[in-house]
């Protein structure tokens, strides 16, 4: 059992010289077995929670925790948090150059794992892995990202999370730019990863067809920095109905 | 940075094998402007005794090798002395070596110069004949003041690979020309690999005797603290219908590493319908460290199929190493993957594996890391996954 607990988060980013406040007190607590949805508009700050939570060193935490199991998030470095059990699907992923995929994937199990996997078994669980996400083989060998279409940078971030199979998954808008059957692959990859109710995922998304196929817990509507409301699934029946118009009013009033 | 030379300068005003014809830089030469002479221990004074020997070790399948004279009608045919240290490279060497590959044959040479601690001169002459198809790998090691030439003739219809490496100790200073000529449809791959010295100033020229030759020009560098690492390429299209394709990646780390990269590609009246385009890339590790960088494309004619050149120098991308390290790899772990990465083309291009692993090994230790064990492969694992 794991639990990612996030009390009054507050962070900011370095905007014309100034920091200027993205996060403003988000409360959020994901354990295994739970799937929550995290919605609201574009620029609302959600790939922002994601990056704080992963350690991107462009944003600065002024305020609040980040506990993993109990273990403070925050002063954990970028790779220590990876290997704690912490993942973050990209929104953009990373073009690498020169750097195959294959050779990445096998370099980023050992680190989490510890050790590295045995050459034979491992090419069958990646060839596995890949197969299962209609990935072509001959990916393993392509630099990371490079050249990839948005639907196969999505399957890639996936696959990661799959061989990884970390305790907490943030997904930032994984949906994003995917076509209805790329979108099928890529859900149930998630699906299969949270199958065994010994991990948590944290889904963020701008909007519902992804609720389709991985059916959330918890919803949650981010709006300007925090969350507004959660609920049961039926608020994002009611997002798609109403839209975040309401939301926006409230989250601006407050 | 760009520093455009009048055409004139192009062609050396002389040329000739005599070390009393050329004068002694001083250092406010255009051409010689980026190079401390103050630690090129007087190799550029025409004055230094070059009587000295480098080891010589020769395996070779398909090449002829011999020793000649000086004055054998094969050297110095292609490679003219443009330089006062390349008239003492031919002129100071006690004899030249010839490598041969017949025509049509097939052949493959390994040329190993072991400096000996003391100033020396060489002279190599690699010929091609018609429609043969060879590779030469020449490693330079120990440590030696060197002048070394090495000229380059490929046969029409030739297809040749030279590669020269330069893993010096990290006190040598190596000073060379390096001419290739190459005959109607030829192709020629030179390569530059410069990790070690203390001092490497390499000129690749290339000039073309028919048309359809194709040249690609690669070079890889990696200048840690104090090192200076120089490679200045010269291709005079001068004939129609030829190509270039020049490619240099350089890295660079610490305290007064510094890299000097020159492009000159002159592109005369007559050589219509060529085609030529020159990059060069520089990743800086550190502060301290700094890379120069200048290519020149100069037209005279434009009735040309294309002609281009770039260059960028940068930093490490903070996005790729959080990337990398948001998978749990470690931060020094992370860099060693990113300049693997970097080299990745040039060293996949070259296609010579036993070069790839001394150069990855090279940049793991310089970066400080044993990746033994830590699940990096060497390209083996890929091949097997996608098969
Ligand atoms: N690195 C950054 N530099 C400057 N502004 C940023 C940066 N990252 C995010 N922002 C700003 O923070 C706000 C929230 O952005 P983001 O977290 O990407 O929102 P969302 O993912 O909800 O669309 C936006 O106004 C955005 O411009
Ligand atoms: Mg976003």
């Amino acid at each position: 059992m794991s639990t990612l607990e996030i009390r009054n988060l507050h962070a900011t980013v370095e905007s014309d010289g100034e920091p200027r406040e993205i996060l403003r007190g988000v409360d959020l607590t994901v354990a295994s077995g739970q799937t929550h949805a995290v919605m609201g508009p574009n620029g609302s700050g959600k790939s922002t929670l994601a990056y704080v939570i992963a350690g991107h060193p462009k944003y600065t935490v002024t305020e609040g925790s980040i506990t993993l199991d109990g273990a403070d998030v925050l002063d954990m470095s970028v790779d220590e948090r990876a290997r704690a059990g912490l993942f973050l699907a990209m929104q953009y992923p990373v073009e690498v150059p020169g750097v195959s995929v294959s050779n990445f994937l096998r370099t980023s199990v050992t680190a989490v794992r510890g050790e590295a996997p045995k050459l034979r078994l491992w090419i069958k669980e990646m060839k596995d892995a890949m197969s299962a996400l209609q990935i072509d083989p001959s990916f393993a060998e392509r630099s990371i990202n490079e050249g990839f279409s948005g639907g196969e940078k999505k399957r890639h971030e996936i696959l990661q999370l799959e061989l990884l199979k970390p305790r907490i998954a943030v997904l930032d808008e994984t949906d994003s730019g995917l076509d209805v059957d790329a979108l099928k692959i890529v859900a149930e990859g998630v699906n299969r990863f949270q199958a065994d109710g010994t991990t948590g995922t944290l889904l963020i998304t701008h909007y519902t067809r992804i609720l389709r196929y991985i059916h959330p817990d918890f919803v949650h509507v981010f709006v300007d920095g925090r969350i507004v409301e959660s609920g049961g699934p039926e608020l994002a029946q009611r997002l798609e109905d109403e839209g975040y118009e309401r939301f926006v009013k409230a989250g601006s009033a407050a | 940075m760009s520093v455009t030379i009048p055409a004139s300068d192009h062609s050396p005003t002389v040329r000739s094998r005599a070390v009393a014809d050329h004068p002694v830089p001083s250092g406010r030469e255009e051409e010689w402007r980026f190079t401390p002479l103050d630690r090129l221990r007087g190799l550029h004074t025409g004055s230094l005794d070059l009587s000295g020997s480098v080891g010589l070790a020769i395996e070779s399948e398909g090449f002829v090798a011999e020793t000649v004279t000086v004055d054998d009608p094969r050297v110095g045919a292609t490679l003219v002395p443009t330089d006062i240290v390349a008239a003492q490279a031919l002129t100071g060497s006690a004899g030249a070596v010839v490598l041969s590959l017949a025509a049509e044959a097939m052949g493959r040479a390994r040329v190993v110069m072991t400096g000996q601690g003391v100033p020396a001169a060489s002279h190599l002459v690699i010929e091609f004949a018609p429609f043969s198809k060879g590779t030469v790998v020449i490693e330079h090691r120990g440590s030696a003041v060197l002048a070394g030439n090495i000229e380059i003739r490929l046969g029409d219809g030739a297809q040749a690979t030279v590669i020269s490496h330069q893993a010096w100790d990290r006190d040598a200073v190596h000073v060379g020309t390096h001419a290739a000529h190459l005959g109607r449809d030829a192709r020629l791959l030179m390569a530059h690999v410069t990790l070690g010295g203390d001092l490497v100033r390499l000129s690749p020229l290339v000039s073309y005797a028919a048309p359809g030759g194709e040249a690609e020009l690669l070079g890889l560098y990696f200048a840690d603290s104090g090192q200076h690492l120089e490679h200045r390429v010269f291709v005079d299209h001068d004939t129609p219908h030829c190509s270039s394709s020049v490619l240099y990646k350089g890295a660079l780390q610490g305290e007064g590493a510094h890299t000097v990269w020159i492009g000159d590609v002159l592109v005369r009246a007559q050589a219509v319908g060529i085609d030529t385009y020159e990059v060069n890339r520089n990743l800086i590790l550190t502060d301290g460290a700094r890379a120069d960088s200048v290519p020149n494309l100069e037209l005279e004619t434009g009735e040309i199929q294309g002609a281009g050149h770039a260059s960028a120098t940068g930093r490490f991308d903070d996005e790729q190493l959080f990337y990398l390290q948001a998978r749990g790899i470690p931060e020094d772990l992370a860099r060693v993957l990113v300049v693997r990465g970097f080299f990745a083309d040039i060293l996949g291009r070259l296609g010579e594996p036993e070069l790839s692993r001394s150069v990855m090994s090279d940049v793991d230790a310089r970066l400080g890391v044993d990746v033994e064990g830590l699940g990096v492969d060497d390209g083996e694992a890929d091949d097997e996954v996608a098969r």
